[in-house]
């Protein structure tokens, strides 16, 4: 459990209330006690049983795709309205502002950091890249963020709001958004 | 519109997990404990009910609402599911005010559920964080607490809010919960014991979030007529608002503030809203409830609040979004104690301890958050409170507010998406 949480490092790391992770794994029960007096069994304990839960989802982006082609061929697609101009760093087909369509743009590949974190914890599926850094990145021009990885800084502490950042690529896309990491700027 | 009352509302005890309970037999109990509160009720005054519950995933089950509207033998009255993510509860309950507003009911029941330890808490996380964009921004790392932690930092940056400010929230709530026999983490905390615990998402560890539960809450809600038919202390709903955001923080606009009528234009003149600091939903649900119950000066004329306190910093950022104070007062509000109870005692040195107290049942991070029925049991706790049924219910009077003749409850989702806000006063 422990991990590293940018606290004081020479403080002595004793925990009287450690203990071993609960793990859902056990044995599987063939034959069930069952009592012969039938008013007992309200008081039974509940039987618990655990079983895979899995899907193959077909997920379609629809008409975000566009941005994960972007992606794929390193640049950062956003969109812009084409009735207010309002531009959308995190794209959208129809603006919210005036409900017009947008058209796709080439958004520039250094932004600065509006804000972030440091994750220790995460989903289960994120769980084994803990801990990792998520910003919301501004780019000059454009009205919305965009969320994004942010990698090539220690921890929390070498990140601050303002700061600028660049846009890398994956060479083998994923065709994921993090396709699209940041790093701190020369 | 007509006038709608709550006659009585029930809560099962929030726990880790209930192995002992399907979600139908909690409701049940909820359900029980409010019509053994109002004795003279018949099955056929009641009308038809609304249920909640925010995730099919951690139910397994689809219609689940029906399953728990017939165990309660509510068919073959009208019902139906809301959801709203955490602000699910908080949903229901307007419907059902809704119901007995519209005339369609004279008396309906509220009921809410979760079933949230049904798989492991990294699992549930990511349950959870699929009420997050799943092109953009679930697969970039989707994980709540770290989308919230994005939205105190900004709150820091912006107005220079403190993680010891966010920690008094901590030790005040479960300070609260420890003579709230309903509550799932009853503990004394100092501002360091907040600090100290595991880090989770910069800057909120372990003692800054709440925690999942397995739980159901129910409110029974009446007209005139039937309200006093069935209790002497009925409670009226005299104020509801419903706000709502873009999901996407990325996507939320950096204007002007929307001015509560105690704030002036002046008093925000470079400040960018609600960006990603602030929750306009729930500004906008607040200011909708302030209009329809009256209310001008919101920390005068409210005795106390039951807010959604899922993050120490998100009740913060909320304290600014009721107009309870000033945006970017929200750290100052708490460092001078005016949230906390007046006849506690937290271990804290508090100037103005006890103004407008917030929370007094512990909220979500000390009595858990099974989300479908969380907006309820903040209605259950609040009614008690006008009641004045604070003893009866809790078996202790301590956290008796003298004066509570006009509370808040509110209810919040995912980053600020939903946000419900309602007035409940006392009514007789
Ligand atoms: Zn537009």
């Amino acid at each position: 459990m422990a991990k590293n949480d940018g606290k004081a490092k020479n403080a002595p790391r004793r925990n009287p209330a450690a203990k071993l992770e609960e793990v859902m794994t056990g044995t599987t029960v063939f034959n069930v006690p069952f009592p012969k007096d039938l008013s007992v069994l309200k008081t039974m304990s509940p039987i618990v049983v655990k079983y895979p839960y899995y899907v193959e989802y077909i997920h379609s982006y629809g008409q975000d795709s566009p941005f994960f082609a972007g992606l794929a061929n390193r640049k950062l697609l956003g969109t812009r309205c084409a009735k207010c101009d309002y531009t959308y760093a995190t794209p959208r087909l129809h603006c919210t502002h005036c409900g017009g369509e947008t058209d796709w743009v080439e958004l520039p590949q250094e932004g600065r950091v509006h804000t972030f974190t440091t994750c220790y914890y995460g989903s289960e599926e994120f769980l084994e890249e803990t801990p990792f850094h998520l910003v919301l990145v501004e780019f000059e021009g454009v009205d919305t963020l965009l969320l994004a990885r942010l990698i090539g800084v220690g921890g929390p502490e070498d990140i601050k709001i303002g700061m600028k950042i660049r846009a890398k690529f994956r060479r083998n896309s994923q065709l994921r958004p993090t396709d699209v990491y940041f790093v701190p700027a020369g | 519109m007509r006038p709608v009352y709550m006659v009585s509302g029930g809560v099962s005890k929030f726990e880790k997990a209930r192995p002992d309970a399907t979600f139908q037999k909690m409701v049940k109990e909820a359900f029980d404990y409010a019509l053994g509160d109002v004795p003279k009720i018949r099955p056929d005054m009641i009308d038809g009910s609304v249920g909640s519950y925010f995730s099919d995933h951690f139910t397994r089950q689809l219609m689940a609402g029906i399953m728990a509207t017939d165990y309660l033998g509510l068919c073959p009255k009208p019902n139906k599911r809301i959801e709203g993510g955490g602000a699910t509860g908080g949903l229901c309950f307007q419907g059902a005010w809704e119901a007995v507003a519209s005339g369609r009911m004279n008396c309906c029941v509220a009921f809410g559920f979760e079933t949230m330890s049904h798989v492991q808490t990294w699992k549930g996380n990511e349950f959870i964080a699929l009420a997050s964009d799943v092109n953009f921004d679930y697969p970039v790392g989707g994980f709540y607490s770290g989308y919230y932690a994005m939205m105190v930092n900004r709150h820091i940056h912006e107005f220079g809010t403190t993680v010891e400010q966010m920690a008094m929230v901590s030790v005040k709530n479960h300070m609260n919960a420890y003579n709230n026999p309903y509550a799932q983490k009853r503990k004394r905390l100092t501002i360091q014991d907040v600090r100290n615990a595991e880090m989770v998402a910069y800057p909120l560890t372990l003692l800054d979030i709440c925690v999942m539960s397995d739980g159901a809450a129910v409110c029974i809600l009446a007209d005139e007529e039937t309200a006093f038919k069935l209790t002497d202390r009925p409670v009226k709903i005299t104020g509801v608002g419903t706000g709502t955001d873009m999901m996407r923080m990325a996507d939320r606009p950096h204007g002007e503030v929307i001015l509560a009528p105690n704030e002036k234009k002046s008093d925000y003149k470079n400040l960018k809203y609600p960006g990603v600091h602030s929750f306009r939903a729930g500004r906008s649900a607040g200011l909708q409830a302030y209009r329809m119950a009256g209310i001008k000066d919101p920390i005068r004329e409210i005795d106390f609040v039951e807010l959604h306190d899922a993050y120490t910093s998100s009740e913060i950022q909320t304290y600014e979004d009721l107009a309870l104070c000033k945006y970017g007062g929200g750290g100052k509000f708490v460092e001078e104690g005016h949230p906390f109870m007046p006849q506690i005692e937290y271990g804290l040195k508090l100037k103005r301890k006890g103004t407008i107290p917030v929370n007094p049942s512990g909220g979500l991070i000390a009595c858990g958050h099974p989300v479908g029925a969380t907006g309820l049991m903040q209605a259950v706790f609040a009614f008690w409170q006008i009641q004045g049924t604070i003893k009866k219910h809790y078996g202790s009077p301590e956290l008796q507010l003298k004066k509570a003749n006009r509370g808040l409850i509110h209810s919040h989702a995912g980053t600020g998406t939903y946000v419900t806000v309602s007035i409940l006063e006392r009514g007789w």
